[in-house]
């Protein structure tokens, strides 16, 4: 290939990787503006709320009483070298409440949550329900995006604090009753170490993340149509694909600003 | 605005239009006019720009060039709020109802009611099922769409359709994919409707023959990206063009696909072995 071309190509891929960047923020604020002018937004955020919280409890409080359970362990025989067997409450319950707690709530959800609404959006619009529903005056985004923005961001933070308090109890069955540390010292850690700041952290991160997540897969359904790799089923498939990838990737970047930012 | 929509006669005017994808022009230099108060059908193979001519008059895509105006108004020169206005007065039935899969049918015929008017569930619901009832759907009120068969679902469709008492029907195939009585009862369905909503301007969307005959009183035939014929259903039949003698004889075109050529002996012996394995 010549290098005009390449160059060629190149401009294309990032004029075509700006104009997306573009229409997804313009989606994202839509949604979110959708939110307060949007009649009877209650009833459809409560749906979604089930979808997206009720329905992802078991698999939060399954992967969260294991993450607490490896990070009691990895956390005793690090600390035992130091001789510091006493901070075991400090390090699993920040690590949980600053980091791992926002991140993996938000990476299970997008596999359990955001995929499913990647494929019901994307079905949707090849089979021209969403078509149906401009053309009935029903705005498609306050009807169909903006109750599961508004959902993901009341679900995600009530998920990720679930999530923090069964990781710290995960911690303290590898820690207090597996291994022996003393209880009062693994809560008193707790207590004294995490602060109001962590918490508020935790939840920020959890609200960005929410948004994120929400809007990269109502965005990926939403234009399954328009994309230039497949058609039809096979475009649902490849756009879910996609969001759930996306979504991952914005997760864990977003998590480094903010953190930088919080610290 | 206001006026002029609710004293003008309900045609359907196309100037100069040229539609398509992108760069890709699917229909070209098409002049025409839908009467107000009958029955249009839009005619024309598998391919030629029919459904895409529709998602233009709904106003789901723009036209490259030209305009499409509904009741004299210009589609794509008005103001988002007249357009939203415009709308409101057209009814569409998508191919294949594109019902709500997560609503029951009463649900879904009920919706333009529930979201835009401030009526009571039951007044509503009744309104549901009487619109239920006209296409004879009523005992399948709480059936869900993938309960129901293709010709069912297309009635639904009809339903939700109508429920708004639209001044302008479209319908995108009514007839497609359903057994001969099954779409000689939506046809008789639509002619019903006319029956009863004389001033409504219905479209459909068709390359069903023996549709056109039963309900068209007005016709569009289009063939190659262009206009080929646009008139009355006598017309049509007296007319001698060669295409749409063949079309309405229901003659293929004369050159065929190439049959000479003969399938490869590795092909056809692979196949043996597959056949007798």
């Amino acid at each position: 290939m010549s290098p005009a071309k390449l160059l060629a190509r190149l401009g294309l891929c990032f004029m075509t990787f700006t104009q997306r960047l573009g229409a997804f923020a313009l989606f994202m604020v839509s949604a979110v503006l959708h939110i307060f002018d949007t009649r009877r937004i209650f009833g459809r955020t409560i749906r979604q709320m089930y979808t997206i919280g009720v329905q992802s409890l078991f698999v939060i409080l399954l992967i969260g009483i294991f993450c607490g359970m490896v990070l009691g362990l990895q956390g005793y025989y690090t600390l035992v070298k130091f001789g510091s067997v006493g901070l075991l409450g400090s390090a699993v319950s920040l690590t949980l409440i600053r980091e791992l707690g926002p991140v993996l709530t938000a990476i299970m959800l997008t596999g359990r949550a955001g995929s499913s609404m990647t494929a019901e959006i994307g079905v949707m619009r090849i089979t021209d329900q969403i078509d149906a529903l401009d053309v009935m005056d029903i705005n498609s985004m306050a009807y169909l995006v903006s109750p599961r923005v508004l959902a993901s961001l009341i679900s995600f933070p009530l998920l990720t604090a679930i999530f923090d308090v069964i990781g710290i109890i995960g911690g303290y069955l590898t820690g207090v009753l597996m291994l022996g540390i003393n209880e009062g010292a693994y809560f008193y850690r707790i207590e004294s170490s995490v602060t109001m700041t962590d918490v508020q952290g935790g939840f920020l991160k959890a609200l960005v993340f929410a948004l994120l997540v929400t809007s990269v897969c109502c965005f990926e359904g939403y234009f399954t149509h328009q994309r230039s790799d497949s058609v039809g089923p096979e475009a649902v498939g490849n756009a879910t694909t996609q969001a759930v990838v996306i979504s991952c990737v914005l997760i864990l970047a977003a998590d480094y600003v903010l953190t930088s930012v919080l610290l | 605005m206001e006026t002029c929509l609710e004293d003008a006669a309900w045609d359907i005017a196309f100037t100069s239009l040229r539609i398509g994808y992108g760069e890709h022009v699917v229909l070209d230099k098409i002049t025409a006019r839908l009467p107000s108060g009958k029955i249009s059908v839009i005619l024309g193979g598998s391919g030629c720009g029919k459904s895409t001519l529709l998602r233009h008059i709904i106003g789901l895509a723009r036209p490259m060039q030209g305009s499409i105006s509904i009741g004299g108004a210009d589609l794509f020169s008005l103001t988002r709020r007249d357009f939203r206005r415009l709308r409101r007065q057209i009814g569409v039935l998508f191919q294949d109802g594109a019902l709500l899969g997560a609503m029951t049918l009463a649900q879904n015929v009920a919706l333009p009611l529930s979201e835009h008017l401030a009526l009571p569930r039951a007044l509503v619901r009744r309104e549901a099922l009487r619109v239920l009832k006209m296409v004879e759907l009523e005992d399948f009120a709480d059936f869900y769409p993938h309960q129901l068969s293709g010709g069912m679902r297309k009635r639904a469709g009809l339903a939700r359709a109508i429920i708004t008492n639209p001044r302008v029907l479209l319908c995108d195939e009514p007839t497609s994919g359903l057994d001969p009585v099954t779409a000689a009862r939506m046809d008789a369905l639509l002619l019903s409707l006319h029956a009863q909503f004389p001033a409504m301007t219905i479209v459909s969307v068709s390359h069903d023959l023996m549709s056109l005959e039963r309900i068209a009183d007005y016709v569009l035939v289009l063939k190659d990206g262009l206009l080929h014929f646009a008139g009355d259903l006598a017309a049509l039949k007296a007319s001698q063009d060669p295409y749409l003698t063949m079309f309405l004889s229901r003659q293929a075109a004369t050159s065929l696909g190439d049959f000479s050529e003969s399938m490869d002996e590795r092909v056809v012996s692979e196949l043996a072995k597959w056949f007798r394995a």
